[in-house]
């Protein structure tokens, strides 16, 4: 074999300093570069490209009614992303998000389904606290096999996810299981006070948006400007500078996941208290994989990622437009995420490097 | 027929897309570069190997799609981590999403449909010995699958090529020093790992079980780049794992067969605790993960 040279490609060549521009520019030029290409792909399998994009990424911002619904998914996307982001940053790969969030709806599920009489104001917060406590607890197993038994945390992660759909399927089949759903896999109706308050009248948005929103500007304080969120970057950016100042690594990958878990999980319980009202195995429709797109999306930043949430779940609320309007199959949103991730990992190449044409160098061997 | 005789008949056959895609995964990692893609892959080929027998284009052919458009698609990923030098990991979960995707947009209206498997071939005389006997009666992407296993063993063990793709995975800047291209390299064994992962997305689709079912891979992707850890990037130490999944996921069938009362639930995630389980067995050993791991996984290459 011998050296391959193509001198016909340009090459990437390492910036003087990072580019603010192609860091602002990226999302959007993505954005456009991946709706270009999933056209193409609606053209190829005869759908009205037209009609897509209008009911894709128009529509869930035309009309009050479904924005709030847009609002209503980036509840989740946005809560599972800041806490996935804080794990990127220190670059402890949680991608199990999803698991966590169902085992913080099971969690949170218990107190209706074992108390169906309860009433009383603490159920819907107490309801909130045990979603931390499944997705956190779910998230420990990760870290305790990552940092203990040095296993990787991706394919543990993503493994305890597919046991966690398992787990709710047994759960919805078996003891948790309406005795009058006519046999159907899910759970009973909760209670009006398991359920949070909703915080604009003529919606479902509810409180939890709120309580999301605050978490993000906690995310953003601790992250940019506290000493702990200082060392977990250091952590991932130069893990033997943060060894020799004495930042533990087993400390930060503990806190990255009981972070993301925790996030995960209380999105998970705000679900099922909030826009479903019971356990059902549709509670998440894949937000644990989506908010790993939103967290990168964002930029890994706790405020770009506010951005990328709302635009992620106004695709989704898009995807269901598309689906009625356009007959578009849902799975066109998924292919949608993927590109725009990738489009996205293209752009951001240019914040650190820059396309150059060589001219062929002929030189004399000295 | 005992449930002994039950798991080794049909082992080899269970194993067979897990090894597949490991020893392709191998390839990719043996060269320096962590492919999480790995599910998507195999979705999209499986997908296309469905198309292509559901409307009588045969086996051979089903194969040769799944395998190039597979190949096509990690080409993607090779472009989009070696070419821009983005994040291996979020590349490789972007293929897997975006392969997922793609794999339930083109099989919607395929959802529930059957083809015809493959048969069975029967070694001469060793099929007829007891018991033991029942390993030896596969198909024959099964036989093509040892094959290509002991063709992969020489390759590292013995051959020049073997050399280079471990040099590039260990030492990229020495490879590079020496002359050799280490982007083309990597190019080359992520489109063999695409190409592998497409054949065992194939393989589960229209020869294992021959029905179409969206996210039918069921995340045996995932548990081949585990297989590959597993192994810790030896060959001969991945096809015993590949065999172990192989069977443990038969475990159920043969659970429920003799009537045992387990939820089909637990034994559905059966596969999936082994991997946790092993994960944590092997990796606890930090000495072998260091002795065999590759030095540069993950690393995006600059000159």
């Amino acid at each position: 074999m011998s050296a391959f040279s193509a001198p016909f490609l340009p090459t990437l060549v390492r910036r003087e300093r990072a580019s603010l521009a192609a860091t602002l520019l990226a999302p959007p030029v993505a954005l456009a570069v991946a709706t270009v290409l999933n056209l193409g792909l609606y053209l190829l399998i005869g759908r009205d490209p037209v009609a897509v994009v209008y009911a894709m990424l128009f529509e869930p911002f035309l009309s009050w009614a479904s924005f709030s619904e847009v609002l209503l998914k980036t509840g989740p996307l946005l809560l599972i992303a800041q806490g996935l982001a804080i794990g990127f940053r220190a670059k402890v790969f949680n991608i199990g998000a999803e698991g966590q969030f169902i085992l913080g709806a099971i969690f949170a599920s218990a107190i209706p389904i074992w108390f169906p009489q309860a009433t009383g104001q603490w159920i819907w917060p107490m309801m909130l606290l045990l979603g931390v406590l499944g997705g956190a607890l779910w998230a420990s197993i990760t870290a305790f096999w990552r940092v203990r038994l040095n296993a990787n945390e991706i394919l543990v992660s993503l493994m305890l996810s597919l046991v966690a759909a398992q787990l709710l399927n047994y759960l919805l089949l078996g003891p948790w299981k309406d005795p009058n759903g006519f046999n159907f896999p899910q759970s009973v109706m909760f209670q009006y006070d398991a359920m949070v308050p909703v915080l604009i009248a003529g919606t479902r948005v509810n409180v939890s948006l709120l309580l999301t929103l605050a978490l993000s500007i906690a995310a953003w304080l601790v992250m940019q400007k506290s000493f702990l969120g200082y060392k977990l970057q250091v952590g991932g950016l130069a893990p033997r500078a943060a060894g020799y100042a004495g930042f533990n690594e087993g400390w930060a990958i503990w806190l990255s996941l009981l972070i993301g878990g925790g996030a995960a999980g209380l999105a998970g319980a705000a679900e099922v208290a909030g826009p479903i009202g019971q356990l059902q195995r549709s509670i998440s429709t894949g937000y644990g994989y989506a908010a790993i797109i939103v967290a990168y999306l964002g930029g890994l930043h706790p405020i770009g990622i506010i951005a990328s949430a709302l635009f992620m779940a106004a695709l989704y609320i898009g995807g269901d437009n598309a689906m009625v309007s356009a007959n578009l199959p849902i799975a066109a949103v998924r292919v949608f995420q993927g590109s725009l991730l990738l489009a996205y990992l293209i752009a951001i190449a240019f914040v650190r490097y820059r396309l150059e044409w060589h001219r062929p160098i002929y030189r004399s061997k000295p | 027929m005992n449930a002994l005789e039950f798991i080794l008949a049909g082992m080899l056959a269970a194993a067979t897309p897990f090894l597949l895609a490991a020893l392709g995964e191998l390839v990719v990692e043996r060269a320096g570069v962590l492919n999480l893609g790995v599910e998507g892959l195999m979705a999209f080929g499986a997908v296309l190997a469905f198309i292509v027998v559901y409307h009588g284009g045969g086996h051979l052919l089903s194969f040769v799609a799944a395998g190039l458009g597979s190949a096509v698609l990690s080409l993607v990923f090779a472009l989009v981590a070696l070419g821009f030098r983005a994040n291996q990991v979020a590349t490789g979960l972007a293929i897997g999403i975006l392969g997922q995707g793609l794999s339930a947009l083109f099989g919607k209206t395929y959802e529930s449909l059957t083809v015809k498997g493959l048969p069975k071939l029967a070694l001469p005389w060793l099929s007829e010995i007891p018991l033991a006997g029942r390993l030896f009666t596969q198909d024959i992407v099964v036989w093509l699958s040892l094959a290509a296993t002991l063709a992969i063993w020489v390759m590292f063990a013995y051959t020049k090529v073997g050399l280079v793709v471990r040099a590039t995975g260990e030492n990229p800047k020495a490879a590079h020093a020496i002359g050799y291209s280490v982007t083309a390299i990597r190019f080359a064994a992520v489109a063999f790992g695409g190409t592998m992962a497409g054949f065992a997305g194939a393989y589960a689709a229209v020869v294992y079980t021959p029905l179409w079912a969206d996210g039918m891979i069921a995340g045996r992707g995932w548990i081949a780049i585990a297989l590959v850890v597993f192994g810790t990037w030896l060959t001969g130490r991945i096809f015993l794992g590949a065999c172990l999944f192989g069977a443990v996921s038969l475990m159920g069938l043969a659970a429920q067969a003799t009537g045992l009362d387990v939820p089909s639930q637990v034994l559905a995630s059966l596969p999936y605790l082994v991997t946790i389980i092993v994960l944590g067995i092997i990796s606890a050993d930090r000495r072998l993960l260091k002795l065999n791991g590759i030095a540069s996984l993950g690393e995006p290459f600059e000159r």
